[in-house]
């Protein structure tokens, strides 16, 4: 199902020296070396009162002397912004608290009129510098590993989406029907991936309750309602042709994405709260009942993910792995109990104790997995 | 017995002087029950909140630890009926608030033969600070009552937010009734003896219990944390902020309905937390979300809790520090043209799921002028963007007009009735 803070996440993710920036100790306000560093904003000058720090955080106050309202930057080489305060009205002051991950030469920045390059001075960081996970070889192979995994998930998304899509536009409705929860599968396993690219997901996945107001009902829940519910309606044919169409442009986009080894493992955590709060309840199909399909491939996705990540987690916490198999193979052994031909029951034919044990082994699992974004960063 | 025995005994504590005068002022006195002297804010958690006034209390009121709420659905189909009933909820809820029984002697003064007037289970209980606030939903101005053409513009039917999953079971209702204490058990007495005055007129549609408050409504009360173990109600609209009350909280006279000047829009919603999934959420993606620091309360970016959050300070990339999707950022009045609301919210936990999940949220109230320009264009804001709604349900909702208080020797909705 589509939810905009899944996606969200990916791309807050994407920016974690930002994040890191206000994720550090309880007392920002200490600067790398020492308190606040009190900037002067006037209209034609930008004095700052200290112009070197420690890594770590530092702290700017930035006091608007001037008459235009004023922007500060700190830069890094290249006019990389590490932090900004926009909008300092004249004489205000606003705080910038930048997490100074190395050491090196940065420059400070006024913009009053917040236009131009601004009045420059040079700023210089001195420390130690923090290791970066990205660097590491194992992770960078896990990730390629697990685009990989992305890419063949959605090659097969493309082509049983066509197959649907195809069979939908015939008025075959029970080869519609079959091919359903089939599609679904290459799309719930790579979920978080396609997630990541915005307005495409309600497009696709929006369930009829969480489409906001304005928008149209579209996507695979659409045509599931139209099959199983109220019959194939007239403008079926255009739901399915705009589907594939969108279906078409994720599958390109999914293929370029590049991941962090940080938002693999969260990926991982977050295929499972969608089995938690979506496919255990049965709310994600509501009319075909096919939510053990979404479920297995929910898990399988997350499972690819931990694979992909196996010998970094290996080396870094091999207690965790164990627990991550056994918890894994658990929740597998279950699942496999209600295949049925060559698929799944329904979640209407599943009994009470048969779901509370589906959940109960969806958190014995979500626990581990929820330990492996520290593991990876350790 | 002394008929007019005070509900609290003589514990000798701040309130014994409350319980004298209250057992001497009481003999033979009928409507209206003795006037206790005023609590000053939370200042003290044990005695009584005078219960007349411009305003009615249980809103700008320091907001207590426990939550009883109840909707009503109206049974009878008289008029008369119904304003009967008001008077005798009015008359209950001043004995209840100033610390005594529902009804004079009604615990153990009564006949033998009678079951007790009052359930007793208060009996040496102090006031508590209880608070009792009533309010009128939408569809009590279908016709019933001759009340159609009183209902307020602004007391809409809430439209469907994105992701509502909302029961019917603990959803609207004709009159609401919010019991607030520092006891729960106070709290509890409250609802079940209004409940039980009103049988055969009104019947108990749904009812929440709240364990502990999520918002603090004066200055001198510390922000207390919910649910996901944040602090909650930082920015909340405060007592003391008599400007921001006035142009976002009270109904004034040129928003009209003339009943409903100097009273308000209560807005209650259920909202399920999903707090095993949060649970596994790391605590940068939970500061992420909220907009926050969890420790200290500070919004991102800043220090202490109280210092003002900058929604203009960008990190590395210029990439917004309080995101674009967090709690903070589209719950604030920055981003809702100014909008606000005083939100007076309890956690609750009502057992499980089922599903081996605790059935754990947050029992959001909120008061404002009119809810169509202030609650529902910041629950759009939330619903549709918000990052925190992958881990919130919201279960139940209610909307209901709150009259102004009650003078000496009126009763709630007069101005409504007259």
């Amino acid at each position: 199902m589509f939810t905009a803070p899944l996606r969200a996440t990916l791309v807050a993710a994407a920016s974690l020296s930002v994040l890191a920036a206000c994720g550090g100790g309880s007392t920002p306000a200490a600067g790398g070396d020492g308190g606040p560093i009190a900037v002067e904003a006037a209209d034609d000058a930008c004095k700052v009162a200290r112009t070197s720090a420690g890594t770590g955080n530092v702290t700017f106050e930035i006091t608007n002397k001037g008459s235009k309202v004023t922007e500060f930057y700190l830069y890094a080489e290249g006019d990389r912004i590490l932090g900004e305060v926009e909008n300092v009205g004249p004489g205000l002051t606003r705080r910038l608290i930048v997490e100074v991950t190395d050491a090196g030469k940065l420059q400070t920045a006024c913009k009053p009129g917040m236009v131009g390059d601004g009045i420059r001075g040079d700023f210089t960081v001195t420390g130690e510098g923090r290791k970066s996970v990205d660097t590491d070889t194992k992770l960078a192979d896990a990730t390629k590993e697990y685009q990989r995994y992305v890419n063949s998930q959605a090659d097969s998304l493309l082509v049983k989406t066509t197959e649907f899509v195809d069979a939908v536009k015939a008025g075959k409705v029970e080869d519609a029907k079959a091919l359903f929860p089939v599609a679904r599968l290459y799309w719930e396993r790579i979920e978080p991936v396609a997630e990541s690219f915005g307005d495409l997901d309600p497009k696709i996945d929006g369930r009829e309750d969480v489409i906001e107001e304005g928008l149209e009902f579209t996507g695979y829940h659409r045509l599931e309602k139209d099959l199983w519910e109220t019959g194939l309606q007239a403008d079926s044919p255009a739901i399915a042709d705009r589907l594939l169409t969108d279906v078409k442009e994720i599958v390109t986009k999914a293929k370029t994405v590049e991941l962090t080894p940080l938002q693999l493992a969260n990926g991982a955590k977050e295929l499972l709260d969608e089995v938690a709060t979506g496919k255990i309840t049965g709310e994600e199909d509501r009319y075909s009942h096919t939510d053990l399909w979404d479920f297995r491939a929910n898990v399988d996705g997350s499972q690819a993910a931990v694979a992909a990540l196996r010998p970094v987690i290996q080396e870094k916490d091999a207690a965790l792995l164990t627990v991550l198999d056994e918890k894994f193979k658990a929740l597998d052994d279950l699942l496999e109990k209600q295949r049925k031909g060559d698929g799944f029951k329904l979640y209407t034919e599943l009994t009470e104790p048969e779901v509370k044990d589906l959940a109960a082994a969806v958190d014995a699992l979500g626990e581990p997995v929820s330990k492996v974004p520290e593991a990876v960063a350790k | 017995m002394s008929g007019g025995l005070p509900r609290r005994r003589l514990l000798g504590l701040a309130g014994a002087g409350v319980a004298l005068a209250g057992a001497g002022a009481a003999v033979g006195a009928v409507a209206a029950a003795p006037r206790p002297p005023e609590v000053e804010g939370a200042s003290s958690l044990t005695g009584a909140v005078p219960f007349h006034g411009e305003h009615q209390a249980g809103i700008t009121t320091a907001a207590q630890d426990r939550m009883h709420f109840v909707a009503f659905d109206v049974k009878t189909t008289k008029r008369e009926e119904l304003v009967a009933l008001l008077k005798e909820w009015t008359e209950a809820a001043v004995r209840m608030t100033a610390g005594q029984e529902a009804v004079d002697g009604g615990a153990v003064g009564g006949s033998a033969e009678a079951p007790p007037k009052d359930t007793g289970e208060a009996l040496d209980l102090p006031p508590s600070a209880l608070t009792i606030t009533i309010g009128f939903g939408p569809s009590l101005f279908d016709g019933r009552f001759g009340l159609a053409d009183r209902r307020p513009a602004a007391l809409i039917d809430l439209p469907r937010f994105p992701g509502d999953d909302l029961d019917p079971n603990r959803s609207g209702g004709d009159l609401c009734v919010q019991a607030c204490a520092n006891d729960p058990q106070v709290a509890v007495h409250a609802i079940r003896n209004l409940a039980r005055i009103g049988f055969g007129r009104v019947s108990v549609r749904w009812s929440q219990l709240g364990f502990g408050r999520t918002s603090s409504t004066t200055r001198a009360q510390a922000t207390p944390r919910n649910m996901f173990g944040f602090k909650d109600g930082t920015r909340n609209v405060k007592a003391e902020e008599s400007d921001v009350l006035r142009d976002h909280v009270w109904v004034s006279e040129e928003d009209g309905p003339d009943w409903l000047v100097g009273g308000t829009y209560l807005v209650a919603r259920r909202i399920r937390m999903h707090i095993e999934i949060w649970d596994r959420t790391s605590l940068r993606e939970q500061e992420e979300i909220v907009g926050r620091k969890k420790g200290t309360g500070a919004a991102l970016g800043q220090v202490d809790e109280f210092d003002e959050m900058d929604l203009h300070v960008k990190g590395a990339g210029g990439l917004p520090v309080i995101g674009v999707d967090a709690h903070i950022r589209l719950a604030s009045h920055e981003e809702l043209g100014g909008a606000r609301i005083l939100r007076r919210g309890y956690n609750f936990t009502d057992g499980s799921d089922g599903l081996g999940h605790l059935d754990a949220g947050l029992f959001f109230v909120c008061f404002n002028r009119d809810s169509r320009t202030r609650f529902v264009p910041m629950q759009n804001a939330l619903a549709s963007r918000d990052k925190m709604m992958e881990y919130l349900e919201h279960t139940g909702s209610g909307h209901f007009a709150v009259p102004p208080g009650v003078r000496e020797g009126g009763f709630w909705g007069d101005t409504l009735f007259r």
